[in-house]
């Protein structure tokens, strides 16, 4: 018996488990940190029990039950009494798989209600449903581990004092719900996947992670067509991990990646997934993201690419959602499938916007399509511009590359 | 668990508004605390008169300061309250988006502290 093994991969839905039947998340973790003792002390001398999951449940709870009478002894608190006899008269979970499922997405709810600061429920989501150590979250969102802990305790202070249920919200409620903890699960992934520092391991981990998560919210709620799409994009973005970063961990560009390192199967998952919640009504900003990123891992060359859907899809986005990086992101699309001259004009048109001034993504967009036009010396100054203004290393490195290969083009004798 | 719902609104906007719709205001939300003292959930509330009436009092060095109105100049001014019975958060924000004034103003939802209660981590 692997017990590090059993401790990493099954501590997360035990806990999801133990916190529905306790109703509170520091007895749940102290109990399953006690039935861990026991279970070192026992199973190396009696033998690692059928089913290791349902043993550390059943231990844990048999635990906090004792622990409930032991305080009750000094405190007499009503609420306490009642607790106990209510854990004990849950029947021993006989439908395991079932009850875990309930447990984990009933506290998926309660990890991401929107009572509590978005920073917050990403770290408890991940912390308590993905059962990801606090050292880890701290090293893949680079903040102190003393910070990190404070957060999650004050989340879980909150969600005592304040009443937060633990119960999947109400049919009526259920959208509005659900969109928020899509959000945290998109979030996640994006952490995972852009973020450019930090410990490489973790970063794939948060990718698996929020795949994982968008797994059991499809699997549960099945008829919830936005987060199937928001699966798909994750799946089809997760596709290009092998692809997106060189062996010297410098970022490639979609254009310019090697497309026989995408992983074509989950590719067809993603792409099946995506089309199924299109076809079941998503219409929203994961949907078309999720189009959008379909479009592009089919495509055989970026030349290949569908360019006007594109585009057409970011003009949708750009209805719901505006946002700067879906400008620049349209005007690319433009000049890819029309002409690079039209997508570089929607590029100017937005630098005449006071408040795109300093993004260093627009910069460098117009680089990119300068130097396509062969306008190297104003492309080599809009690289300058975008690498003073960039603030993340991976970025940096590629600007500065790029910036190196044009001045190599404009002054041939260096 | 015991919520106080803080109403805040604006006054000035509640000053602007017609007789008529200043009594379906009114009725609206003597709809609301009806149902929900029928369901024994509501425990008390009112509405307070407006801030040009309010005086603040603070007492430092054991002197006491009193001044008018309220601490700082804001949009939206506490105009009343609802204490209610609730059985968890979720309920407390269901009732506080049925309160009238939640459509202009914005209710603040605070669970009562509990004496004794463990103090938080």
């Amino acid at each position: 018996m692997d017990f590090e093994k059993l401790h990493r991969e099954e501590s997360g839905r035990i806990l999801a488990t133990l916190i529905g039947l306790l109703g509170d998340f520091d007895l749940a973790e102290e109990m399953l940190q006690e039935a861990y003792a026991v279970a070192l002390q026992k199973w190396p001398s009696e033998g690692t029990p059928a089913n290791p999951r349902a043993w550390l449940i059943s231990t844990a709870r048999h635990k906090a039950i004792d622990r409930l009478r032991r305080d009750r002894r000094f405190e007499r608190k009503s609420e306490e009494i009642a607790k106990t006899a209510e854990i004990a008269a849950r029947p021993e979970s006989d439908r395991e798989e079932e009850m875990f499922a309930d447990d984990r997405l009933r506290l998926i709810f309660t990890c991401c209600h929107p009572s509590l600061p978005v920073e917050a429920r990403v770290a408890l989501t991940l912390r308590t449903v993905c059962g990801i150590t606090t050292e880890e979250i701290s090293r893949a969102f680079l903040i102190p581990v003393p910070t990190m802990a404070q957060r999650l305790v004050r989340a879980k202070v909150k969600i005592r004092e304040a009443g937060i249920p633990y119960r999947v919200p109400s049919p009526e409620e259920l959208r509005d719900r659900l969109d928020g903890v899509l959000l945290v699960v998109y979030l996640i992934f994006n952490e995972g996947y852009l973020a450019s520092s930090g410990d490489a391991l973790i970063r794939r981990e948060l990718c698996a992670e929020a795949i994982r998560l968008g797994r059991v919210l499809c699997d549960l709620l099945p008829k919830q067509a936005e987060a199937q799409a928001l699966l798909g994009l994750m799946l089809l973005h997760d596709s290009r991990r092998d692809a997106r970063v060189s062996a010297e961990g410098e970022l490639v560009l979609l254009e310019e990646q090697d497309r026989s390192l995408w992983h074509r199967e989950q590719i067809e998952e993603g792409t099946e997934i995506v089309e199924s919640a299109l076809r079941g009504g998503a219409t929203r900003v994961y949907a078309l993201q999720a189009a959008i990123a379909a479009l592009h891992a089919n495509a055989k060359t970026a030349k290949d690419t569908d360019w006007p859907q594109v585009a057409a899809l970011y003009d949708a986005l750009l209805r719901t959602h505006e946002s700067p990086v879906i400008e620049v992101n349209r005007a690319v699309a433009v000049a890819m499938g029309r002409s690079v001259k039209e997508g570089l004009a929607l590029l100017d048109e937005l630098e005449r916007r006071k408040e795109l001034e300093e993004f260093h993504l627009l910069a460098a967009a117009r680089a990119d399509l300068l130097r396509r036009l062969g306008r190297i010396s104003e492309a080599a100054d809009a690289y300058r511009r975008a690498l003073a203004l960039a603030t993340n290393d991976t970025e940096r490195r590629f600007l500065r590359r790029r910036l190196a290969e044009i001045e190599r083009l404009s002054d041939p004798q260096v | 668990m015991e919520y106080l719902l803080l109403i805040y609104h604006s006054e000035a906007g509640l000053g602007k508004m017609t007789p008529a719709d200043t009594a379906d205001l009114y009725r609206e939300y003597g709809q609301l605390r009806d149902e929900l003292a029928g369901k024994g959930k509501f425990l008390g509330g009112s509405q307070l008169m407006p801030t040009t009436v309010a005086t603040t009092v603070r007492v430092r060095d054991g002197k006491r300061v009193v001044t008018d109105g309220p601490f700082a100049e804001t949009k939206e001014q506490l105009g009343g309250y609802f204490l209610v019975n609730a059985s968890d958060l979720d309920e407390a924000i269901a009732i506080a988006a049925r309160i009238p004034s939640a459509r202009n103003g914005t209710i603040e939802v605070r669970p009562l502290a509990v004496r004794g209660q463990a103090k938080p981590a």
